[in-house]
C-alpha cells in the first residue's frame, strides 16, 4: 500500500510540466487590485487591472505619451477657453454588446465626481459634462485648465445602462454596509473581458474579439491569468521554475538571478516615482529635536548642508545595487518642467560641515527621522545610510522606521518633522507636484506639504498654472516656481525608483514608467 | 457533567469578549486605514469626512460596542480593503486553510505516531538515531525557511510542485475543495509539510518519550511475560496509555495549526485566512482583523472545550474522580 501510494506519488509529480499554450499569459504581482468598481479606488493595481477590461476616454501609452482610447479628438472649444471637446470614438460596443455614447461618458463622469468615489479630486475643476450629440461631449472646467487631458487617463467609462439596471450608480460606500455590483461584476470597452475574479487569489480575463483596436495593437495575448503573489522570494520562484511568464516587482537583490536564467529576461526603467525627505521647517519650533526654543531645519543654511551631505550615488550602490537614478529635484525626468541641470545633486561633506558651522549648528543637533519600512524599494535601508551620512556634519538622527499605514498618517497630521516621502506624478506636469508639495498646506491644495513651508507669492503662481492658457508663459512660471523650490531646499531629493520587470523572452514589452502593463500592448513570439 | 459543560461555555465567552477587548484596544497602534483607502489626491476634508464615515473618530470603547452588537447579528461589516462583507470573505477563504490545516494534521499525527513509535521500540538502532537527529531540524529551523528552501528545491529546481497557490479547485456547494483536482493535490504538499513539520517532530517526541515511560512498566512486562506478541503488547496496552498527553497536544495544536498558518500562507500565496490576515494587517483592515481574531479565539476556547470533553471519555479515572467529589 504505502509503496503504491508512494509510486502514484512519483508519477503526480512528474506530470507537473504542464504544455504552455502560446498566447496565455500569466501575470504575477504583489498586490492585487482592490476592486473591479472602477471610481471606487484610486490606486496602482486596482488601475492596472481596470485598464485591460475598462477604458478611459484618453490612455498613456508604454512609454507614457498620449493616445487615444475612446476619444479620438480632443481640444479646448475655439471661442470658449472654459470648455473642452472630446470627440468620441464611433463604432464600440461594450462587453454585453450595447453601444458606447456621449451619454455615457457624461454618466461616467458624473458618477467619478460623487461623493463616495475616490476619483473626484482629479476632476475637482470640472463644472459640467455635457453631450452635444451622441459623439461629441463637452467638459466645463471652472476656468482654462490646459492639462485637463491628462486628469482623465484613468477615469474609465462605463455604460450607463449597465450601471442603472444593476442599481450600481451609486460608488460604494464604506458605511453603507452593501458591496455593489459593479465591484465584482465587470461592463468595459476594453481589450480584455472577465472570465472570473477570486479577490487575491486568480483573476482570469480573455481577448475581446470585438474589441474596435483589432489590427491598431498588438492583441496576441488571448488569455490573461492574473495572480498575486505577496511574498517576494516566491514571486521570484515563480517566475525560475515557469509558473508565471511575467512578474512585477522583481526584488533588487534577485535582478542577476532571473536575468541570469535561460529564457528569462529582466527589463528595466526609471519609474515616475522619485523618493526624498521633508523637513518641517515652518513652525519656530519643533518637537522631534533636541535644540530648544528655536528650528534647525529653518534655516536654509543647515537643509542646505543636509542636502549636501547625502551621497546618492553610495545609495545607489549599497543600498540600491544600482537600481536607481540619483536625483537633485523632486520630479521625474519625463514631467514637464523637469530639467537636467536641477536634477543633478552634489556630495560635498566640507562644505557642508562649513555650511552648519556658519548656521551656528557646528556642533550639530539630534532629530527624528520617521521612515516607512513596507512602501518603497528598500526604503528603511536608504533611511539607515541616510542616518550615518547626516552624522558626518553632526546631524544625529534617531531613525523611526514604521509601516505605511503608521507612517503616512504622520505626514498628514503633523506628527513628524523629518520624513520620506515618494511622489508619482499622474498628470506628467509640474503643477501637480506644487499643489500637493510646494502650496501651503490648505483645504484644497498642500495636502501632502508636510513642511509648514508657506509663501503666498509662490502659491499665487502655483494657483496662476491651473488657469494659463499660454503654454509657454505657463512653463516658464513653472521654472520660476522650482528655482524657489530648489533655492529654498524645500526637500531632500534621493532618487528616481527604477522598475524591474522579469519576463519570459517571447514577450515583447517594454517596461511603463506607471508601472501599469496594458496587456493589449504586448506580443508574444 | 452538564453543568461542568455550562460552566466550561461561560468562561470561554468571558474569554472571547476580553480578546476581542484587547484586540480593538490594539488597532490603534496599527495605524490608521483612513490614509491607504483614499488616493494621493486626498484632501483634508476627504480624510475627515471618511474617518467621520467610519466611525473611526469615535473612543474604542463605543467602536467596540458597535463591533459586538453587529457580530451577535453575524454582521462584521465591510473590508476596508476590498470592499465587501467580511462574512463572505471569511467563508470564501476558510475553505483553503481548513484543507491545509486538515493535511498537515493528519500528516503530523499519523507521521508522528508512527515514528514516535518506532523510535522508541527500537531506541537503539541506527534508523531510530537519524530520525531523532532530523527532527531536530524540523524543531529549530523557522517555518518560513523550510517554505522556502522547500520551494527551492521542488518547485524551482525539480520543477515537480507548485510553488504558489492552491491548483484549479473544485466547487462544492458553498465550500471550494482542492483534494479533487491533481493540481489541488500537489499544491498542497509543500505547504502540508511546511505547516505540519513542527506539529510531527513535536508528536513524535512526545509519544516516544511517553511510550519509553510506559514500556518501563510493571504491566508491560507481565504481558510480556504471559507470551502475548510484541505487536500486541506495543500497541494494543503500551500506545494506548501514552495517548492522553498526546491527544492534549494534538488539540493544542490543531488549535496552532490553523493560526499559525499565517506565514506557510504568506510563503505559499496560499488563499486561506492566514493571508487574508497579513493583507488586512498591513492595511489596517479593522473589520477583517477583528473577525480574523475572533474567529481564532472561538476556534481555541472550543477546541480546549472539546479536548476536556475528550478527557472524560478516554480516561474512566476523570469520570470518577469527579463522581467522589459530587458525592463528598
Amino acid at each position: 500500500m504505502t509503496r503504491l501510494t508512494g509510486l502514484a506519488l512519483a508519477a503526480l509529480m512528474a506530470s507537473t510540466a504542464l504544455p504552455v499554450s502560446a498566447e496565455t499569459l500569466r501575470w504575477a504581482r504583489a498586490g492585487d487590485s482592490l476592486t473591479l468598481d472602477p471610481h471606487a479606488q484610486n490606486e496602482g493595481p486596482t488601475h492596472t487591472l481596470a485598464h485591460q477590461i475598462y477604458e478611459p476616454l484618453i490612455i498613456r501609452d508604454m512609454t507614457g505619451a498620449f493616445e487615444a482610447a475612446l476619444a479620438t479628438d480632443w481640444a479646448p472649444k475655439a471661442d470658449d477657453p472654459n470648455v473642452w471637446v472630446f470627440t468620441l470614438r464611433q463604432g464600440v460596443k461594450y462587453h454585453d454588446g450595447a453601444d458606447f455614447t456621449a451619454e455615457d461618458v457624461v454618466f461616467s463622469i458624473n458618477r467619478a465626481k460623487s461623493d463616495n468615489s475616490r476619483m473626484k479630486e482629479l476632476l475637482s475643476s470640472v463644472v459640467e459634462v455635457r453631450a452635444v450629440d451622441d459623439h461629441t461631449v463637452e467638459f466645463v472646467t471652472d476656468g482654462p485648465n490646459p492639462i485637463l487631458p491628462s486628469n482623465l487617463t484613468n477615469l474609465f467609462i462605463m455604460d450607463k445602462g449597465w450601471t442603472e439596471a444593476n442599481g450600481a450608480v451609486e460608488v460604494q460606500n464604506m458605511d453603507a454596509g452593501e458591496s455593489t455590483f459593479a465591484a465584482t461584476n465587470t461592463n468595459g470597452t476594453g481589450a480584455y473581458k472577465l472570465v472570473s475574479r477570486e479577490p487575491d487569489v486568480k483573476t482570469v480575463l480573455t481577448r475581446n474579439e470585438d474589441y474596435w483596436g483589432k489590427g491598431q495593437f498588438p492583441l496576441e495575448v488571448s488569455e490573461i491569468v492574473y495572480t498575486p503573489i505577496q511574498n517576494a522570494a516566491t514571486r521570484v520562484a515563480a517566475i525560475l521554475s515557469g509558473e508565471v511568464d511575467f512578474i512585477q516587482d522583481v526584488p533588487v537583490q534577485d535582478l542577476a538571478r532571473v536575468a541570469a536564467t535561460d529564457g528569462l529576461v529582466v527589463k528595466t526603467a526609471p519609474q515616475n516615482r522619485v523618493i526624498f525627505f521633508g523637513m518641517n521647517l515652518g513652525p519656530d519650533d519643533i518637537a522631534n529635536d533636541n535644540v530648544e526654543g528655536k528650528n534647525p531645519l529653518s534655516d536654509v543654511r543647515v537643509r542646505r548642508a543636509m542636502n549636501l551631505a547625502l551621497n546618492r550615488d553610495a545609495i545607489r550602490q549599497v543600498v540600491m545595487r544600482g537600481q536607481s537614478q540619483p536625483a537633485g529635484m523632486i520630479a521625474p525626468p519625463f514631467v514637464n518642467g523637469w530639467t537636467e541641470e536641477m536634477d543633478k545633486a552634489e556630495t560635498d561633506v566640507a562644505q557642508a560641515k562649513a555650511l552648519m558651522a556658519e548656521a551656528g549648528y557646528g556642533d550639530g543637533f539630534s532629530i527624528q527621522l520617521d521612515c516607512p519600512n513596507d512602501r518603497y524599494i528598500n526604503d528603511e535601508a536608504i533611511c539607515q545610510a541616510a542616518v550615518g551620512m547626516f552624522g558626518q556634519i553632526g546631524v544625529k538622527v534617531n531613525l523611526n522606521a514604521q509601516s505605511k499605514a503608521q507612517h503616512f498618517p504622520l505626514i498628514s497630521s503633523g506628527g513628524t518633522d523629518f520624513y520620506m516621502l515618494g511622489w508619482g506624478v499622474p498628470t506628467y506636469d509640474s503643477e501637480y507636484i506644487f499643489n500637493f508639495l510646494a502650496h501651503t498646506r490648505t483645504d484644497q491644495r498642500g495636502s501632502w506639504n508636510g513642511t509648514g513651508y508657506s509663501n503666498p507669492e509662490l502659491d499665487a503662481k502655483i494657483v496662476s498654472l491651473s488657469s494659463e492658457t499660454d503654454l509657454d508663459k505657463r512653463n516658464a512660471t513653472i521654472a520660476e516656481i522650482w528655482q524657489v523650490v530648489q533655492d529654498e531646499v524645500l526637500y531632500l531629493p534621493i532618487h528616481h525608483q527604477v522598475l524591474n520587470w522579469g519576463m519570459t523572452d517571447k514577450i515583447g514589452i517594454e517596461v511603463s514608467p506607471e508601472d501599469d502593463p496594458k496587456i493589449k500592448y504586448f506580443s508574444m513570439k | 457533567m452538564l453543568a461542568y459543560i455550562l460552566r466550561r461555555v461561560g468562561q470561554s465567552v468571558l474569554v472571547l469578549l476580553v480578546v476581542g477587548l484587547v484586540a480593538f484596544s490594539m488597532f490603534r497602534f496599527v495605524g490608521d486605514p483612513v490614509d491607504a483607502m483614499l488616493g494621493q489626491e486626498r484632501t483634508q476634508a476627504d480624510i475627515e469626512r471618511l474617518t467621520a464615515e467610519l466611525g473611526l473618530d469615535r473612543p474604542f470603547p463605543v467602536q467596540y460596542w458597535k463591533f459586538l452588537t453587529q457580530a451577535a447579528q453575524g454582521n462584521f461589516g465591510l473590508s476596508y480593503r476590498q470592499g465587501r462583507p467580511v462574512t463572505d470573505i471569511l467563508i470564501e477563504r476558510a475553505p483553503a486553510t481548513l484543507e491545509l490545516a486538515f493535511v498537515s494534521g493528519i500528516m503530523a499525527l499519523v507521521g508522528g505516531i508512527a515514528l514516535g513509535v518506532f523510535t522508541a521500540i527500537r531506541r537503539r538502532g541506527v534508523a531510530a538515531n537519524v530520525i531523532m537527529t532530523v527532527s531536530l531540524i524540523g524543531v529549530s529551523l523557522p517555518t518560513f525557511l523550510i517554505g522556502i528552501l522547500l520551494i527551492y528545491i521542488f518547485a524551482v529546481e525539480l520543477k515537480w510542485l507548485p510553488s504558489f497557490g492552491r491548483g484549479e479547485v473544485v466547487r462544492l456547494g458553498g465550500w471550494t475543495t482542492g483534494f479533487l483536482t491533481e493540481s489541488g493535490l500537489k499544491a498542497i504538499i509543500l505547504p502540508a509539510i511546511t505547516l505540519g513539520l513542527y506539529q510531527m517532530t513535536l508528536i513524535m517526541r512526545l509519544v516516544r518519550t511517553e511510550m519509553l515511560e510506559v514500556l518501563r512498566m510493571d504491566y508491560i512486562r507481565f504481558a510480556r511475560a504471559r507470551g502475548l506478541r510484541e505487536k500486541s503488547v506495543n500497541f494494543r496496552h503500551a500506545l494506548k496509555n501514552t495517548m492522553v498527553p498526546v491527544i492534549t497536544v494534538t488539540g493544542l495544536q490543531l488549535g496552532s495549526i490553523i493560526a499559525f498558518a499565517i506565514i506557510t500562507e504568506t510563503v505559499f500565496q496560499w488563499p486561506g485566512v492566514g493571508l487574508l490576515f497579513i493583507n488586512a494587517v498591513q492595511f489596517v483592515d479593522i473589520p477583517v482583523m477583528a473577525a480574523y481574531l475572533m474567529l481564532i479565539s472561538v476556534m481555541f476556547v472550543g477546541i480546549n472545550l472539546i479536548v476536556d470533553l475528550l478527557y472524560f471519555a478516554i480516561d474512566p479515572r476523570l469520570r470518577l474522580d469527579r463522581g467522589t467529589e459530587a458525592k463528598a
